[in-house]
């Protein structure tokens, strides 16, 4: 099994997000992470979900969610010609020794702290998986507190758009 | 849509005793509902909307969350209205009505359990792709999520189990989502959408405009083939040497059994017509070697079995069909055509995948097969056709009298197929006496047989064929049912008798659960465990002929071969009337042949005890 990435274009419409999530439940699907939000456009929203299947599997995924009426459109991202990104929120235990210890791993890492206190600092990290997997590899022997992240979002590398294609059509056409 | 004028309605209609119509005169509207003014309520605008859209016929029940429905309902002429005595009868019976006409079937409940109670038909619908329009009453809008009276998710619930549901927020958007409705059900892999409306949208004012404009970015289903795929489909068609065409209900949804004869008959390739298919090809066709799968013919499951080439149309190799899946078909190339793109390699990985409306792949394969003949490329398929009519002559179906002396129900089913003739819809409930309709009733035309092939649901008989007659008075229309089935929905004979449908039922009375038993007697040691239903006892409870009367209908009683005839004969002339027929049948009759669930259908057993021999003498 691989990891795939499916962008998927769908009417921003109320019970979408169930419709998509119930789907990949009753069909036996797992999902790894599932990230929904407006677009350019403010009638569409965009889905990423990140599925971990083998090819024929995905074929049928792809089409049963291209089933449902509210899908627009449905891409699959390739790692190699896509940006992909996670967020991540961590909170980590600090004292007098290690505060300067998960600072540093921050500026390494690229994160923000965002929030301080006398005994936790929080960092915010975006990144692919593995980034992200790696700062917290870092962080667990100082100590996670609590850690919230986001699923994965990703966009097309170059100038082609993924974007929904204009239909018009007449209801009553001819069988 | 295409609809028949009011005036084309059949003498049956004519005929009726009860109108739906109001036998006294109706009262005016009450005071403040506006009448021929640019503004309207929602109830008015569904109403005109259901009229615009074709809807002629409509299966309910009122209830309070759908009554500001039925008032504007109660002064339409184009919409006739039948009062079932529950929702379930009325989801069969518009999918009963859709199967037997082609058209949308419409059925409308209340909130909470109306709604619940046609879940089962939206099911049923989905997976035997039966066009179907439900329209549900919500409570209203602010009381939604409040766990008020009468309240149910009825779209959540029916998300899975439907192509499509809509919760109208928006008197405004009732024309549209009507329409959007029926043509989603109707178009693409037909199937039932649901729309819910809550009761403070059809009470709200709002204005009416047809023809709506339809807002379906996401919905384009294809509907023609690809060019190279149709060439390469019939580059295989000309070249095999153990062809067959696996035939699904998908031909008969798009209405495409004309173009199949011509393709079967310009290849000369054998055909198996599914469950869902029987009619879609003549049975007494040279070319057809009857029904695949776990009760079908031996030498249908057996062309599959052995064929080099299938070439499924409108067919999703259902599990009943392939048996244990790893073992059908070893030696076939496949060709798959459907209009619904996820049935293609969904259970067989298809070598050739054809995505289109099933007419149309046919007319441009025959196009495409006969180049490949004028090219000379045509392969012989004699030694397949001597193989298979071995087979065919070796293996025909049968049956053998009870030596109990009782009454063998094949010989009732296959009686009735006779003597009601091919014209007649034949509408089927689920189990032993469905199984032996489909095997013993020879299917002349489309759309004469009428059964729940997917979901299997017991009960579907009696307000699916009211449905069928409704829609087609001019025919007769026999349920053939079970007497566990029949005491599911049996109260729709009351509908049928008020309304005037007079359809006919035969009650296949073998006193048990016959397909639960069949399998109690050959898996679980015979221990009958809960299939014996009493009908049959010392007392006969019910007594299906009392309750018949009871009912408005005609009550009869078949007990012996002799008399079989007779009765069918007499039911037949009773056409003012809802007719009950109980056979009393024995209860040791089994469906054969065979292939036990999630066997290998190289396991076939053409009766019990009896493994074919395929290789002997052919």
């Amino acid at each position: 099994m691989t990891t795939h990435t499916l962008s998927v274009l769908v009417e921003n419409k109320p019970g979408v997000l169930a419709r998509v999530a119930s789907l990949f439940s009753r069909r036996g699907f797992n999902i790894d992470s599932l990230a929904v939000g407006p677009t350019e456009n403010e009638h569409i929203s965009r889905m990423t979900i990140v599925v971990n299947l083998d090819e024929l599997p995905l074929e049928q995924v792809t089409k049963q969610l291209n089933k449902l009426v509210n899908v627009i459109k449905i891409v699959e991202l390739h790692t190699a010609t896509a940006v992909q990104r996670e967020l991540l929120l961590v909170k980590v235990k600090i004292d007098a020794t290690s505060r300067t210890q998960v600072l540093e791993t921050a500026e390494l890492f690229r994160a923000k702290v965002v929030d301080v206190s006398t005994e936790s600092l929080t960092l915010e990290a975006t990144g692919t998986p593995d980034k992200l997997d790696a700062l917290l590899r870092v962080l667990e022997p100082i100590g996670i507190r609590e850690m919230v992240q986001s699923g994965a979002v990703a966009v097309g590398r170059g100038p082609r758009v993924i974007a929904a294609t204009p239909a018009v059509r007449q209801l009553d056409r001819p069988a | 849509m295409r609809r028949p004028p009011p005036a084309a309605r059949g003498p049956a209609d004519r005929n009726r005793p009860a109108m739906s119509s109001s036998p006294t005169p109706r009262p005016a509207p009450p005071p403040g509902v506006p009448g021929a003014t640019r503004t309207l309520t929602g109830a008015q605008s569904l109403v005109r909307s259901l009229e615009a859209v074709g809807a002629d016929l409509i299966f309910g029940i009122p209830g309070g969350a759908i009554l500001p429905a039925y008032d504007p309902l109660y002064d339409s002429t184009a919409v006739r209205h039948i009062l079932v005595r529950h929702e379930q009868g009325a989801g069969h019976a518009a999918a009963g009505y859709a199967q037997a006409t082609g058209r949308v079937g419409v059925c409308i409940a209340t909130s909470g359990p109306g709604a619940t109670n046609l879940v089962t038909p939206i099911a049923d619908a989905h997976l035997d792709s039966v066009p179907l329009v439900a329209i549900t009453g919500q409570v209203p809008s602010a009381a939604i999520g409040t766990d008020a009276f009468q309240e149910a998710d009825i779209c959540g619930i029916t998300m899975p189990i439907t192509k499509h549901n809509y919760l109208v927020t928006d008197a405004a958007d009732i024309p549209r989502v009507i329409a959007e409705a029926f043509h989603i059900a109707a178009t693409g892999r037909p199937g039932p959408v649901l729309v819910d409306i809550p009761k403070d949208v059809l009470q709200a004012t709002t204005t009416f405009g047809w023809p709506p404009t339809p807002d379906l970015p996401g919905y384009r289903p294809v509907l023609r083939p690809h060019g190279k795929q149709i060439r390469e489909a019939a580059r295989l068609m000309a070249s095999a040497r153990r062809p067959v065409l696996y035939v699904g209900g998908g031909v008969l949804k798009a209405r495409a059994t004309a173009e199949l004869r011509v393709l079967a008959e310009v290849t000369g390739i054998p055909v198996v017509t599914t469950l869902m298919a029987r009619g879609a090809f003549p049975d007494s066709h040279q070319l057809n070697l009857g029904m695949p799968g776990m009760h079908g013919t031996v030498t249908a499951v057996t062309a599959l079995q052995r064929s080099d080439l299938i070439v499924a149309l409108g067919a999703r190799f259902d599990d009943r069909v392939t048996g244990q899946l790893s073992t059908f078909a070893p030696g076939a190339t496949v060709v798959h055509a459907d209009v619904d793109p996820a049935e293609i390699s969904k259970n067989r990985v298809a070598d050739v995948p054809i995505v289109g409306d099933c007419r149309e792949v046919i007319a441009d394969l025959i196009v495409a097969v006969r180049q490949e003949h004028e090219a000379g490329h045509r392969s012989d398929i004699a030694a397949w056709w001597a193989q298979l009519d071995g087979y065919r002559t070796t293996y025909p179906l049968g049956y053998e009298w009870p030596p109990d002396g009782s009454l063998a129900p094949q010989y009732v089913i296959e009686r009735l197929g006779a003597i009601a003739g091919p014209e007649a819809i034949y509408v089927a409930g689920v189990g032993q006496h469905q199984m032996w309709a489909a095997q013993f009733i020879q299917y002349e035309r489309p759309y004469t047989w009428l059964n729940s092939g997917g979901l299997g649901t017991m009960g579907y008989a009696v307000p699916a064929a009211m449905g069928a007659k409704a829609g087609r008075p001019e025919a007769t229309v026999w349920a053939i049912d079970g007497d566990g089935c029949f005491q599911m929905t049996n109260q729709e004979l009351a509908t049928c008798a008020v309304e005037g449908i007079p359809i006919k039922v035969a009650i296949i009375n073998n006193g048990n659960l016959g397909m639960v038993r069949q399998w109690q007697n050959l898996f679980y040691g015979q221990r009958y465990s809960q299939t014996n239903l009493g009908t049959q006892a010392t007392r006969r409870i019910p007594d299906f002929v009392l309750l018949a009367e009871a009912m408005g209908c005609v009550g009869m009683r078949c007990e012996s071969r002799d008399d079989v005839d007779a009765t069918i004969d007499k039911a037949m002339r009773i056409d003012d009337q809802p007719v009950v027929v109980d056979f009393v049948v024995g209860e040791d009759a089994q469906v054969w042949p065979m292939v036990a669930a999630g066997t290998s259908n190289n396991d076939i057993l053409a009766a019990r005890d009896v493994r074919p021999d395929f290789d002997a003498g052919v």
